[in-house]
């Protein structure tokens, strides 16, 4: 393959984004930055699917590689996917067009500077799960920073700075050690190039500080309880757009980081760490799940759910199952669809009233219907209902859970039942019961907009929970061979 | 006979002062000419320095006296750039002040003197010489804007702690003369050996100078005041001409002739480092004075070149010296911004004066939203690059905690950068700032700041011209 289609997945969206830099900045509803923002993120999706359908299926491999000298004699940059990754990516294109849809009622100042945000945000995280060599992931995953900064702190809510500056100081604190760790990486193995490190190996005694060093990156961006404590703030005050990206794409680049570096470059220490994963993933899933229900503020309730399917996830990752790992990445392609859209729910009740908190509505079901149902179909599927998305996910999740260890998988189902009472009771003292308040008559249903984004998230969360076929031969080979290179080195050691 | 063909650069920037002087003492209202005049000079010597030393690897000059490298002529580049810079966008600064005199230019160029005869410098009479040169013609920089209180005394405080840690320079001089029996910094490299206690004094007591001279924590006090104090463009100006030269001093002095006495200063340098660090990025969160706050941002920054200085290995030097270009143009870039804060006549140099600029000035903003995440070291800008080379080195040599110090201390730094950002995109606007800006304070904050966020694109080039410098 020539045509370098990953670098030109990559840059597309920046090259929007300076195009729309150079028009003019208009207050108001500024249609022409959003067609400008909305035709470039839907090339980029439609490049995705492209890259999919010529993707080879068959083989583990990396694909569509690129490899140019970037630093003489130290870092190249290299790029290429392979059925993990892809799905992330075409996951990122999907969701960051909906985004962009959805600004109309959520963004009222400086659209334009959104727009670029968002943009550059998605030329980053589409580098974060294209990226070969470890600086080069480090750069994308960092530099995401930057615009989710801005992003939380001009266009977010009251408390926007506080919980802006906890993203970012957070975040950065984690992953400043993971900086030191791959610098180490390169004096030990000589190179950053992880295809060459997969190979070679490193050595067993480093690799436990090392894994550390990774966890505390991965662990406050997935995030892991107890350092879970910025995503609800960062939720909250974000707009829904930012939330939407948040919870879908960035939490996942933590989980796509565990799977492939984690795993693939520590294998040693992974089986050392599984316990303490097991732990604090249990605890995720029972302690968050358990603070969701007591939750007033409808976003910071989807928040803590979202730490809590995290939480199967990163029990999946560990459990080093095919169907744990599987599971996790469908669970985590599941979850971005998912809270994405249940965010964007959330966001069509706040347009219309202001307010975020449970109990200002209640029996609004005659009064919006269309939205009513959709909202009930995100419910269900979050709670991981058969034939939704979530369900796959959290199923094979726990079947590899109870292959390899039966008292977490035991625990972790209660979580399903926790997570279950807690979506349908915010779902019943939303959408049933009495109406509370007369203003809620004002309310009106879905517009066509919002229309349009709900279903297109509600076609995949359908169409893959009744046949998941394409996710997982997408992901088959990959997993197997991770596997399977996993073991093989923790025997040869 | 000697090849003076490598010392023309300082020989014609010596004459071409005297000539200014002289021009400015005969001529009437020659303010505008000096100025023009000495910009003339410096391009002219930068052109001499690039044509006569850069492609010289190591010569030496008058008994040994003075040295041509490598790191000396890309040191000297950088300062001439700098010292160019600085004094093509402080004219309009000036004016206002009503300050605008033949001394300012000849000031410069003399100081810019004394630091290319530092750079060069192989010998202990020679190197003070120069350093003395620069620090008389900085004192007078600082208490340039004379009227005004606060520039007098940072003058006079600059002076007399300037004054006091020469004094101390000099008696380690003296002392590293009386062990090895010579000022020539080869001669003593032979001779010296870790076993005389005093002779650690004596290189203690040097490196005290010098960390003064770079303000490395704890010889750091003057700094804030001093910089606070100046004109602006004088803070500019120590903010980045005479570090580089100190840092030139610096790596000279560790790896010549006290190379062999690693043991003895290694500690001495990491301490330094991780105080600065530390301190810099802890003190500047309280700051409201933006001068003040770069003041203690350079202070952090230089722990991080000292970091690099501290792995006594060739790849710490040059990460040392790509950190400190690199930091020089975001320098250069955050006090175009600054320079830029007028209205009315009027310079304003308080945080909250940036608050809400945004609203009114889109790409100014855009520009210190650059800068400043690039002073906090985040990828893909410029200024992570800097931190990542240092931090390579560092690691490079297993100094596992001087690392984890370093890149914690970056997070704590950030919160400060995070909280100017803060208040230029997230708070209430104020009424706007005069947008008549010179052509060349644009010039060089357009170029700095693309040159700040483009740097990812071709981060080999400034490595291929950096790797030249072998000093061990």
């Amino acid at each position: 393959m020539n045509f370098p289609i990953l670098s030109s997945l990559i840059l597309l969206p920046t090259v929007g984004a300076l195009f729309l830099f150079f028009t003019k900045d208009k207050d108001g509803n500024n249609l022409t930055a959003k067609y400008v923002a909305l035709f470039t993120t839907v090339v980029n999706f439609l490049i995705s699917i492209y890259l999919w359908i010529s993707f080879d299926q068959s083989t583990s491999t990396f694909q569509f590689v690129e490899d140019r000298t970037w630093i003489e004699g130290f870092i190249n940059y290299k790029v290429g996917v392979d059925g993990i990754s892809i799905l992330f990516i075409i996951l990122t294109t999907f969701i960051t067009p909906l985004c962009i849809i959805s600004v109309n009622n959520s963004v009222k100042n400086r659209l334009r500077d959104f727009l670029i945000a968002i943009l550059i945000m998605e030329s980053f995280m589409i580098g974060v799960f294209c990226a070969l060599d470890l600086v080069v992931f480090y750069l994308f995953f960092e530099a995401g920073l930057i615009p989710m900064f801005l992003i939380i702190g001009i266009w977010g809510g009251p408390k926007r700075v506080y919980s802006a500056f906890k993203f970012f100081l957070y975040t950065l604190l984690g992953s400043v050690l993971m900086l030191v760790a791959i610098i180490s990486i390169y004096w030990i193995a000589g190179t950053t190039d992880f295809i060459q490190l997969y190979e070679l190996g490193i050595d067993a005694k480093y690799q436990n500080l090392l894994w550390l060093a990774f966890f505390s990156s991965f662990a406050v961006k997935t995030p892991m309880w107890p350092v879970h404590t910025w995503l609800p703030d960062a939720h909250v005050e974000a707009p829904t757009a930012g939330s939407v990206l948040l919870a879908a794409i960035l939490l996942k680049m933590a989980g796509y980081g565990f799977i492939r570096f984690s795993l693939g470059l520590f294998p040693v220490a992974s089986e050392v760490f599984t316990p303490l994963i097991y732990t604090l993933s249990v605890i995720a899933i029972i302690f968050t799940s358990l603070i969701a229900l007591m939750q007033e503020d409808m976003k910071k309730l989807i928040a803590y759910s979202s730490v809590a399917h995290m939480g199967f996830v990163t029990l999946g990752i560990f459990t080093l199952q095919q169907q744990g790992i599987e599971g996790s990445i469908i669970q985590m392609i599941s979850h971005g669809l998912v809270s994405a859209a249940l965010f964007l729910c959330v966001g069509v009740v706040y347009d219309r009233m202001h307010s975020r908190m449970i109990n200002s509505y209640g029996g609004i079901v005659t009064i919006i219907p269309k939205y009513s149902i959709l909202f009930m179909l995100f419910t269900l599927a979050a709670l991981g209902l058969p034939g939704t998305s979530g369900f796959i996910g959290e199923f094979l999740i726990l079947m590899g859970a109870f292959k390899d260890n039966f008292l977490v998988a035991v625990i972790a189902s209660l979580g399903v039942i926790l997570g279950a009472a807690y979506m349908l009771w915010l779902y019943k003292r939303v959408v049933f019961g009495k109406l509370v308040n007369e203003d809620l008559k004002k309310m009106f249903d879905l517009n066509r907009s919002e229309y349009v984004i709900l279903s297109c998230l509600a076609a995949p969360t359908l169409f893959f929970g009744f046949y998941p076929d394409p996710l997982i031969n997408t992901i088959e080979v990959s997993v197997t061979d991770l596997i399977n290179m996993h073991n093989t080195n923790i025997t040869s050691k | 006979m000697e090849n003076l063909n490598l010392v023309l650069p300082e020989i014609f920037i010596s004459l071409s002062i005297m000539f200014l002087l002289i021009l400015g003492v005969f001529k009437k209202n020659s303010s505008k000419i000096t100025f023009n005049l000495s910009l003339f000079v410096i391009l002219i010597t930068t052109i001499i320095t690039i044509n006569e030393t850069f492609s010289v690897s190591r010569e030496t000059l008058f008994n040994e006296s003075v040295v041509i490298d490598n790191m000396s002529s890309l040191m000297k580049i950088i300062t001439l750039i700098g010292g160019f810079l600085v004094l093509v966008i402080s004219s309009s600064y000036l004016k206002i002040f009503k300050i605008y005199n033949i001394e300012y230019p000849v000031l410069i160029l003399s100081s810019i003197l004394g630091m290319m005869v530092m750079i060069s410098s192989n010998d202990l009479i020679v190197f003070y010489m120069g350093l003395e040169l620069q620090s008389l013609a900085l004192y007078v920089l600082a208490t340039y804007n004379r009227d005004q209180l606060k520039s007098s005394e940072a003058g006079l405080k600059y002076f007399v702690l300037s004054a006091l840690s020469s004094g101390l320079l000099l008696y380690g001089c003296s002392l590293v003369y009386g062990f090895s029996g010579s000022t020539n910094f080869d001669v003593i490299s032979n001779q010296l050996n870790s076993n005389e206690y005093v002779l650690t004094f004596g290189i203690v007591f040097i490196l005290v100078g010098l960390a003064f001279k770079i303000s490395a924590v704890p010889f750091h006090m003057w700094a804030p005041d001093v910089y606070e104090g100046s004109p602006t463009t004088v803070t500019l100006f120590f903010t980045m001409v005479p570090k580089i030269a100190a840092l030139t001093v610096f790596i000279r002095f560790l790896y010549v002739p006290f190379l062999n006495l690693i043991d003895q200063w290694q500690m001495i340098i990491i301490f330094l480092s991780i105080a600065s660090m530390v301190f810099g990025a802890v003190a500047a969160i309280g700051q409201t004075n933006i001068k003040r706050l770069i003041a203690y941002s350079s202070i952090g920054h230089i722990g991080y070149t000292l970091a690099g200085l501290a792995t006594a290995s060739n790849e710490g030097i040059q990460s040392s010296i790509i950190y400190i270009s690199i930091y020089v143009v975001m320098n250069l870039a955050l006090f175009s911004c600054l320079l830029m804060l007028r209205r009315k006549d009027q310079y304003y140099e308080d945080i909250e004066d940036l608050s809400g600029l945004s609203r009114n000035h889109p790409l100014l903003s855009l520009c210190l939203l650059v800068i400043l995440f690039s002073l906090a070291g985040i990828p893909p800008l410029a200024g992570f690059f800097a931190k990542f080379y240092v931090f390579k080195a560092v690691l490079e040599q297993s100094m596992f905690f001087l690392a984890i110090v370093g890149l914690l201390s970056t997070v704590v730094a950030a919160f400060y950068y995070l909280r100017i950002i803060k208040i230029i995109y997230f708070d209430k606007e104020k009424d706007k700032y005069d947008t008549d800006h010179s052509l060349w304070l644009k010039f060089s904050l357009t170029v700095s700041t693309i040159l700040i966020l483009l740097y990812f694109i071709f981060p080999s080039q400034l490595i291929e011209v950096v790797s030249r410098i072998n000093i061990i």
